[in-house]
């Protein structure tokens, strides 16, 4: 592993089985995420995107190749192991997932009470801090079905951060929010990015937040099973010679209606 | 990153400090927090200065630590300062407004007196009373009318809903009444012999069984299957806006998915119960051959006394069990708030509704037909 890079994906292919065969929905992808960058998956729908999030995270497991979290293959690693890596990082899903019969200081609370010996006001300190930082303080103690779309979001974020992991993954942040809400969001990525140093990948097809927030991109493609594009956002819009990615930043539709 | 935190209070002429050294995370500040906390509390007023000067790495358990020291001391009265944190942990700690952070800075809630609470849970018991009330007329109503243009009725639905309740319930409804049959056989038939009366607990079985353990029962196990059922899938359809997306597609959702569960449930129930009485009457007979009466002895005796209004009576209460079991069912579904608890909640509250319910209503007929000369 390059003392950089804190994710590595190698020669990845993942699918699903179906009818006694395989299904491929990636082939043989590979790429690296860097310690501290905002690290963004896009893609059509359909491209895999949210897939391959899952298989980073350990929630599924590929047909082949290897996923390197901070030095440790997390397609190997099972029992302690795997739950040892899995501590490294927090996933924020895509409506939240926050339980619903716990406040939010609760759901906070959770990893913190489960993962750490600190005492309860040591607990209660903490969280707090977190939902201090994604700006939720007033709603400590309403239940997640009080909170609008964007304050449940901004939960799951100061769940995922309970812990202090050192990467977060995010999927579809931005999904279902308005513009404003949308904006704070990705500027709450960037300042927890920038300050805690936390590194982030972010699965999202939303341009506007793609530039607010991308240091890195990776464009996915159905139709190769693989990475279309690698670069800045900014790059990929102005310098690709690939037609689906021109497509994609400029939003053409990509055949006339009849 | 992972280490070791340590900790040291010392006492000086110009006031106290903690010196904090190592790395100040999740995994090295158990130790140490509730050290430093009662230290700070015993400095009491004295001025108080945190040097971080060996202060290695500080992530956001870091930061709620130091928060924690700063607060604590502003409790006791003491000025408390941070010096030599390294300037990125700094700029952590600076977004902090440590006045912010409980719950003082929350808008303070109105307290109500004993009396507004009183009237609060009047009005709120008074609306969910008017609410069922209302619920059950206009179900009432669409069933009522839907029965008079019966090309309305999805059919369909009525089939896969009395198949899903109906078929796949008969095991356990066949299980239970056999049991029945069976312990209430053994239970009378003992005591009973000593008289040299066995032959008389067909009576009772007959009785018993088609005139009110069967509809009870069956009745009582559909509560907990098809009524709990019932609340859990429109519960989900509720929490998922697909009740809104029926409503404004002009869809009542009474009719679409309410009467179609009731005519179901009414029309599979009175036959589950039909069987049921059956087989709790084979569950008897069988124990009654262990005892010397023959079958046909028995199954006369129990023509001989069970009339067609017994039998007629236990169908009607099964149907109006079944009535209920089906309303309540839905209404709890329908009345869902929330997520995947409230509709855990809506299931259970199904079950007990339609139970309750059902042993009221049941009593009720045990007055009507005694009344009646039933």
């Amino acid at each position: 592993m390059s003392a950089q890079s804190i994710i590595e994906v190698e020669d990845l292919t993942i699918g699903y089985a179906s009818d006694g065969h395989d299904t491929v929905v990636l082939e043989d992808v590979s790429f690296r995420v860097l310690r501290g960058e905002v690290f963004v998956i896009l893609g059509g729908s359909g491209s895999g995107k949210s897939t391959l999030l899952k298989h980073m995270i350990g929630l599924q497991q590929p047909l082949r190749g290897r996923i390197a979290i901070d030095g440790d293959d997390i397609v190997t690693a099972d029992g302690p192991a795997r739950r040892s890596i899995m501590r490294k990082f927090g996933v924020m899903y895509q409506m939240g997932a926050l339980f619903g019969s716990m406040s939010t200081l609760e759901n906070v609370r959770l990893p913190l009470e489960e993962f750490t010996e600190f005492d309860d006001d040591a607990i209660d300190l903490v969280a707090r801090t977190k939902l201090y930082l994604v700006g939720l303080m007033s709603a400590v103690h309403r239940s997640p079905a009080e909170l609008s779309g964007g304050m449940q979001k901004r939960a799951a974020i100061a769940r995922a951060m309970a812990l202090d992991p050192a990467i977060m993954f995010l999927d579809e942040p931005s999904a279902g929010l308005d513009p404003i809400t949308s904006a704070d969001l990705d500027r709450l990525i960037l300042r927890l990015a920038r300050t805690l140093g936390i590194t982030f990948v972010v699965v999202t097809h939303e341009l506007p937040s793609i530039f607010a927030i991308a240091d890195r991109v990776i464009m996915l493609d159905a139709r190769t099973r693989g990475i279309i594009a690698t670069g800045t956002p900014e790059q990929l819009r102005d310098h690709s010679d690939n037609p689906w990615v021109h497509r994609f930043f400029n939003r053409e539709p990509e055949e006339a209606m009849p | 990153m992972s280490g070791i935190a340590a900790m040291e209070f010392r006492r000086g002429p110009g006031g106290s400090v903690v010196a904090l050294r190592g790395a100040l995370d999740s995994q090295t500040l158990p130790p140490i927090w509730s050290g430093a906390r009662a230290a700070v509390r015993k400095n009491g007023a004295l001025s108080l200065r945190v040097d971080a000067a060996g202060v290695t790495y500080c992530d956001g358990s870091g930061i709620a630590f130091l928060l924690d020291l700063l607060r604590e001391g502003t409790r006791q009265g003491a000025r408390v300062t941070i010096t030599n944190l390294a300037p990125r942990f700094a700029e952590l700690l600076g977004q902090f407004d440590q006045a912010r952070l409980g719950d003082e800075a929350l808008p303070p809630a109105l307290p109500l007196s004993r009396i507004e609470r009183l009237g609060r849970a009047s009005l709120q018991f008074a609306g969910n009373l008017r609410r069922q009330i209302d619920y059950a007329l206009r179900v009432t109503g669409c069933l009522w009318y839907e029965l008079r243009h019966p090309s309305l009725v999805r059919w369909k639905e009525v089939l896969s809903v009395a198949e899903q309740m109906g078929v796949k319930g008969l095991p356990v409804v066949t299980l239970i009444a056999f049991l029945m049959g069976v312990v209430l056989a053994y239970q009378s038939a003992v005591p009973m012999r000593q008289f040299g009366a066995e032959l008389f607990v067909a009576n009772l079985i007959g009785l018993s069984m088609l005139r009110e353990l069967a509809p009870l029962m069956t009745s009582i196990v559909l509560a907990g299957r098809t009524g709990a059922a019932f609340a859990a899938e429109i519960g989900t359809m509720k929490v998922n806006e697909e009740i809104d997306a029926l409503t404004t597609m002009a869809l009542d959702p009474l009719r679409f998915l309410v009467v179609p569960r009731l005519l179901a449930t009414m029309f599979v129930t009175p036959l589950l119960t039909i069987f049921a009485g059956i087989v709790g009457l084979i569950g008897g007979g069988l124990v009654m051959l262990s005892f010397d009466i023959p079958l046909v002895t028995y199954f006369k005796q129990i023509t001989g006394v069970v009339s067609i209004g017994d039998f007629t009576g236990g169908l009607f209460k099964s149907a109006v069990f079944a009535y209920l079991v089906a309303m309540i069912g839905c209404l709890r579904g329908l009345e869902t708030e929330g997520g995947p608890r409230a509709v855990g909640q809506a299931a259970t509250r199904a079950v007990v509704s339609a139970i309750v319910m059902i042993v009221v209503f049941d009593g009720l007929f045990a007055v009507l037909f005694n009344l009646l000369g039933f």
